[in-house]
């Protein structure tokens, strides 16, 4: 059932009242739909909050096509890279979904029903030995559950090979955060804690500033499997390991690309609890024009992450993880290899 | 682009960092921690005492102190000074020899070391022969006798230790012209002692261990007279005038021998066993010394009868009817005379006894009847019974000062009025700025004052809360109590007594307001006793209240020590300060936070269980609040739960048992195992330890949760007047912070001064806000409108400080292991933060509040937190923006103890314990800097003299 209406481009509105007209233009007020759209791409991506639906309007050429679906029996795999040019019938598959019942198929739901766990992040900054890693911790009862130890590495130094102490991921507790990510294993050296390097500190440190971050931990570590990790280009094949060790610090000022939003983001969440009423989040200060230029300085940057979502490779990695694109030529970014990466390993 | 910015690149304020801020470890307080050797040089008037590990201090006049540290770390077996010389000889267990020197250094004396040498054997040799047994500095000042394991005496010459092996006292000649069946080539194993004749320097004495002692005249090389002991030989003393020496033997006996020029091979003139007739243990030293009215005085360490006294610490003085064993409570390692060095002098005269022992130093006064004890201005002994808490108070008002060293005053009468008598060098630096208090709290249930303005830290007032309190200990068992016939004399001497009779007696927290003289003093078996300073004696009852900090929570048992046991009824005081109320927490665990308010008469504690507040001019309890978690069972069953079988007949166990303790420690000490003391402090589940047992450099990763254990324990108390409800009313409130990352604001009402026993004092609680990252609270501050931190009470009406703004907004700061926040007030909502941890693993262990001046300008200071990490790291945090200053590594991060033990005074400086028995002080201010500054100079009457030979003696070096 097709049904063509304009929207005003520069006005796009929330996604609710996008909802609403959805329904109403279907008359279909009580049931509730999937909103996908056909990015220039052509891939399948859902709408379901104000950022993505104006990304979806902006990126309208001019038109903007808009796949609902009824929710209780929505293909979700449906959504995701790629998806309209790899199912040339797509739209098929989604306007009839009792195509799957032959082949039955894992339920995987939208990105806002559930809480990403663990994603990588920069990969496009660090070298392909490196792995970025975030935990999100926050509500959930899992434990973290992981140990580290110390123990030593060899470095590729101008004095030649040269072992130095390191940090390294000693177990991982069965049913814990970290191991049901599969992003970390044991012997995994881990480089960084949420942007700071570990080598120099000690195992009681690196410990110290893992439970201080644990709420949103990001760590970088050199896995102790190499083969999960993609060539990037022929250039590195040869020697991926050691040569890119050399290049460590080099790669190390870069400051991480998520990390400060993500940090912002998740942490200030002390409560407060006035009079004895109900605990509340406590908010961030303004800046008051009282206040001291340095200070404000400092306030900028809070109120700049904020209300950070999370950047937008995140989101799409998120549910790229959760697609089951894989036997694909990866023709450029670092994205695109990264997808592959997550992918493999989550499989 | 901002993040990019990192604090530090102002050039103006690089600048004024390094006018304010400056660190200098400056001074070591207290006793040396295991002290293995003593010198005295009578010229100089300054004792040295070598320690264990190396390190080698003298001491002279009050404030006059050097140190020096041996590379080698090695135990200093004995200092020797030379005659007449700002110079010193230590050999250390490793058979070496250092020459240390006394130079004057821009204005001031400098101890540095100038030379050292390893006696060589010859090639193939057991290493025995050269095994430095005995040195005697030779008063021509320039040679060293070093008398060896193997019996044979070696000569050095000095400074540079160059061997005279032609002058070698072979035992081969030392036999020569002794009769074959007396002697033969063991007798002369091993050169216990050698001695100087005291008239001519010719001639000197070698005693050998198994008995054999020889006059040996060094003009000729032979040996004028033999000495044939038949007990082996400890020691050996001459008389001043050389006509007589006295030897003293392993059987406790000593003997006197004769020196004539008729007689070769004299018999002893009197063989005497002091503790006899039965078997004694060995006199490892003694003294013959003179006096005009003829009747010597004998002074000896050891001699006890072995089977009844052999387990005790003793020093024997006899002057003719009087006889006194003092008897110390550790070990005696050596001790000296001081007597009359006048070369021309007739007699010895002594006056004065001084005794190191391995856990104090005693020094007692010869010249007053009963032979007092002289009270020592420095080496004190810290640890007399062991510190349990430290508490900084700067600046203190005269009056106060005044009242306190009055109190004391009355607690010394028993010491005697001699003038100190190690009185050498000279004192010049500048008087202490201000006068400050160290306050120590100990095991026992004692407070010591201590003087801490200066070089010297000395005791100004002992204050002992044991008297409010039924204990097992009668203070009339004394096991001194002996009567008048009682044989051997024994007298105990000396305050070292590290024994607790009952631990919960120790003292955890104390808070001094030094302008009303009000002290909190609260303990293990959460007692909190509030007092007052009363310059005279009192008998008063001291009221009690007790505070249940569980009251709305059921089911919990307490398993850990009962509450102490109160006196009934009035209690006599002493002049100073006097208990007059106890608030008694229940459960009774550990006191873990105080606070005092002075002006608002109210005093607040907390415990693991929850936290309370006291009126203490109503004598009423305001409120408690428990701050448990409900699946806290750990709290409330108490870790101490073994201290309740303790009695008195286990003492002597419980003794063995802290003394290994200690021993082993100590052997920790050195290779500091890191893992090993973090296994200790860490809070790891019980799943977690076995972990590390298995391989023990594994940690666990996991995020703090609300059911951690001891999230209850209250970590800190505050008392402020700010903005709790609303922008324009301020009120009195209290904060409180917890293990568990929890801070509680109350909003009190304290009626004004004229109905202020009439109303009730009421409190309610205002806000409580939940760190989501849920470290311990370390510290709670407001800042006021000027961004600087509220007064303490009373401070404003003494006019020391300015009011506080109350204008613009308050801040809250609030300090927790990770992280520093601030919140604006009373609208609670974050402002800014720093994250410590997060950036650098390390955890915020000691924070305090210090000012900050500039060395350059008088009128610029500042207020800055100064911060202790558990990597015994100090940082400087700017306030109000919490940006890093500065950061000085301080204390090993291994040195837990030494790390706990840290306080910080008002003006940046610092105490922290390096052994039990010292203190290191530092500083962290360009502008408080209270190190020794002192100059040693040859005395007057003989320095002509000396000095050319001192030029002589250099030229000589130079020469060779």
């Amino acid at each position: 059932e097709f049904r063509r209406f304009s929207l005003e481009r520069s006005k796009p509105g929330k996604f609710e009242e996008f909802y609403g007209l959805l329904q109403h233009v279907h008359k279909i007020p009580n049931v509730d739909v999937l909103v996908g759209y056909t990015d220039i791409h052509g891939d399948l991506l859902p709408i379901n909050n104000d950022d993505n639906y104006h990304k979806a309007v902006s990126t309208a050429n001019p038109l903007l096509r808009i796949f609902i679906q009824r929710k209780e029996d929505a293909d979700y795999s449906a959504f995701g890279t790629d998806t309209m040019t790899r199912k040339k019938n797509v739209l098929s598959n989604v306007l009839r979904p009792d195509n799957h019942k032959k082949k039955p198929h894992i339920v995987i739901s939208m990105p806002q029903d559930f809480r990403p766990v663990s994603s990588i992040i920069d990969v496009d900054i660090l070298p392909e030995t490196h792995r970025r890693v975030r935990l999100y911790k926050y509500g959930t009862d899992k434990p973290l559950g992981f140990y580290i130890r110390d123990g030593s590495s060899v470095r590729v130094t101008p004095h030649g090979l040269e072992k130095v102490p390191g940090i390294f991921i000693s177990r991982l507790v069965p049913g814990g955060l970290a191991q049901s990510t599969g992003l970390l294993a044991v012997n995994d050296e881990v480089l960084e804690v949420n942007g700071i390097e570990v080598s120099g500190k000690s195992l009681d440190q690196v410990t110290d500033m893992m439970i201080a971050n644990s709420r949103n931990l990001i760590i970088t570590v050199r896995p102790a499997n190499q083969r999960n990790n993609v060539v990037r280009n022929s250039r590195t094949s040869g020697s991926s390991g050691q040569s890119t060790e050399s290049s460590l610090p080099s790669s190390t000022p870069n400051i991480l690309g998520n990390l400060l939003q993500g940090e912002e983001e998740s942490d200030e969440e002390d409560i407060i609890i006035e009079d004895s009423g109900e605990p509340q989040q406590i908010p961030k200060a303004a800046p008051t024009s009282e206040s001291i230029e340095s200070l404000s300085q400092i306030e900028l940057l809070h109120e700049s992450t904020q209300n950070g979502f999370l950047p937008s490779s995140e989101l799409n990695l998120n549910h790229s993880a959760g697609s089951i694109s894989m036997e694909y030529e990866v023709p450029e970014t670092g994205r695109k290899s990264l997808e592959e990466e997550g992918t493999i390993i989550t499989l | 682009m901002r993040r990019f910015l990192r604090p530090g690149h102002d050039p103006v304020r690089e600048r004024l960092k390094r006018d304010l801020f400056q660190f200098n470890k400056t001074v070591e307080h207290g006793f040396p921690h295991q002290p293995s050797a003593l010198g005295y040089s009578p010229f100089l008037r300054l004792m040295a005492i070598g320690t264990r590990s190396g390190a080698i201090k003298l001491y002279g006049a009050p404030g006059v102190e050097f140190m020096g540290l041996h590379e080698e770390n090695n135990t200093v077996m004995q200092i020797h000074f030379i005659p007449d010389q700002c110079q010193l000889v230590t050999l250390l267990d490793d058979n070496s020899l250092h020459l240390w020197s006394l130079k004057q250094h821009g204005g001031a004396s400098e101890l540095r070391e100038e030379h050292r040498f390893t006696l060589k054997g010859p090639p193939g040799s057991p290493p025995s022969a050269t095994q430095v047994t005995a040195v005697l500095p030779h008063s021509s000042r320039e040679v060293l006798y070093l008398g060896t394991e193997s019996g044979s005496i070696f000569v050095v010459e000095l400074p540079l230790f160059r061997v005279l092996e032609d002058r070698t006292i072979s035992p081969e000649a030392v036999l020569q012209r002794i009769p074959e069946d007396n002697c033969n080539r063991r007798s002369c194993e091993l050169v216990e002692a050698l001695r100087e004749h005291p008239k001519n320097p010719d001639q000197i004495l070698i005693g050998y261990s198994r008995g054999l002692i020889v006059l040996w005249d060094l003009q000729n090389n032979k040996a004028t007279h033999h000495f044939l002991g038949s007990q082996q030989l400890e020691n050996l003393y001459w008389q001043r005038d050389g006509s007589k020496f006295i030897s003293c033997h392993y059987d406790g006996s000593y003997t006197q021998w004769p020196v004539s020029s008729d007689n070769r091979q004299p018999e002893p003139l009197e063989n005497t066993v002091p503790y006899g007739p039965f078997p004694c243990k060995a006199i490892s030293k003694i003294y013959w010394q003179t006096t005009k009215n003829g009747l010597p005085y004998i002074i000896f360490q050891g001699g006890m009868p072995r089977a009844s006294y052999g387990d005790r610490h003793s020093i024997s003085v006899i002057h003719g009817s009087q006889q006194t064993a003092f008897d110390f409570t550790s070990r005696v390692i050596d001790f000296f005379i001081i007597f009359s060095s006048d070369p021309a002098a007739e007699f010895d005269d002594p006056s004065a006894l001084v005794v190191l022992a391995e856990e104090e130093l005693v020094v007692i006064d010869l010249k007053s009847a009963g032979w007092p004890a002289v009270h020592p201005p420095y080496l004190a002994s810290l640890h007399c019974s062991a510190i349990t808490c430290s508490h900084h108070v700067s600046n203190i008002p005269l009056k106060l000062w005044e009242r306190i060293i009055s109190a004391g005053s009355k607690q010394n009468i028993h010491y005697s009025s001699m003038p100190w008598p190690i009185d050498g060098g000279t004192n010049i630096a500048p008087d202490p700025p201000q006068r400050d208090l160290l306050l120590t709290g100990h095991e026992d249930g004692t407070v010591r004052f201590w003087d801490a303005s200066g070089v010297c830290l000395h005791l100004l007032y002992k204050l002992s809360t044991v008297r409010v309190f039924l204990t097992d200990a009668d203070p009339n068992d004394n096991m001194n109590t002996l009567g008048e016939d009682e044989w051997p004399p024994l007298r105990k001497v000396g305050t070292f007594d590290p024994y607790s009779d009952d631990p919960r007696l120790g003292i955890q927290k104390i808070y001094l307001c030094k302008y009303s003289g009000y002290l909190a003093v609260a303990g293990t078996a959460g007692q909190v006793l509030v007092m007052e300073l009363n310059d005279e004696d009192a008998e008063h009852v001291v009221d009690h209240a007790e505070a249940d900090l569980l009251q709305d929570q059921e089911g919990y048992r307490w398993k850990g020590h009962e509450k102490l046991k109160t006196r009934d009824g009035p209690v006599r005081f002493e002049a100073g300060f006097q208990p007059f109320v106890l608030v008694q927490c229940q459960p009774p665990a550990v006191v873990t936070s105080l606070a005092l308010h002075s002006e608002w008469k109210l005093v607040a504690f907390g415990t693991s269980h929850g936290f309370g507040l006291f009126d203490h001019q109503q004598k009423r309890l305001v409120f408690v609040k428990c701050t448990l978690h409900p699946s806290d069972q750990l709290a409330l069953e108490g870790p101490l739960s073994r201290v309740k079988s303790l009695k008195k007949s286990l003492r002597q166990s419980f003794r063995r048992i802290r003394r290994s303790r200690v021993s082993s420690r100590k052997r920790r000490g050195g290779s500091g195992n890191a893992s090993e003391v973090q296994e200790a402090n860490a809070k790891f589940d019980q799943d977690a330890l076995q972990e590390m047992e298995l391989a023990p450099v594994q940690r666990k990763i996991e995020a703090r949760s609300a059911e951690d254990s001891f999230t209850g324990f209250v970590r800190t108390l505050y008392f402020a007047d700010t903005f709790l409800r609303d922008s324009s009313r301020h009120c009195p409130s209290l904060w409180a912070g917890t293990n568990g990352g929890t801070v509680y604001a109350f909003c009190l009402r304290v009626p004004p001064a004229e109905r202020r026993m009439d109303e009730p004092v009421r409190a309610e609680q205002a806000k409580e806000i939940q760190l989501m990252h849920r470290a311990p609270i370390v510290g709670i501050l407001v800042l006021d409108g000027r961004s600087t931190p509220l007064p303490e009470p009373l401070e404003v009406a003494h006019d020391l400080s300015k009011s506080p703004d109350m204008q613009g907004s308050h801040q809250l700061l609030v300090v927790s292991e990770e992280q520093f926040k601030v919140f604006t007030l009373p609208k609670v909502s974050s402002k800014l933060k720093l994250k410590l941890t997060a950036l650098e693993g390390c955890r915020v262990r000691k924070v305090t509040v210090a000012n900050f001046g500039s060395c350059k300008t008088d009128d610029y200071s500042e207020n800055d937190l100064a911060v202790l990490t558990n990597l015994g790291d100090i940082q400087i945090i700017s306030l109000p923006f919490l940006k890093l200053q500065t950061r000085y590594p301080c204390i090993r991060k291994e040195d837990v103890s030494g790390i706990a033990s840290c306080v910080f005074t008002k003006y940046g400086q610092g105490f922290y314990l390096i052994s039990p028995s010292e203190f290191e002080r530092f500083s962290l201010s360009t502008k408080w800097l209270v190190e020794p500054r002192c100059i040693v100079d040859m005395p007057e009457v003989t320095s002509n003299n000396h000095v050319h030979n001192k030029s002589g003696t250099e030229n000589a070096a130079r020469k060779s």
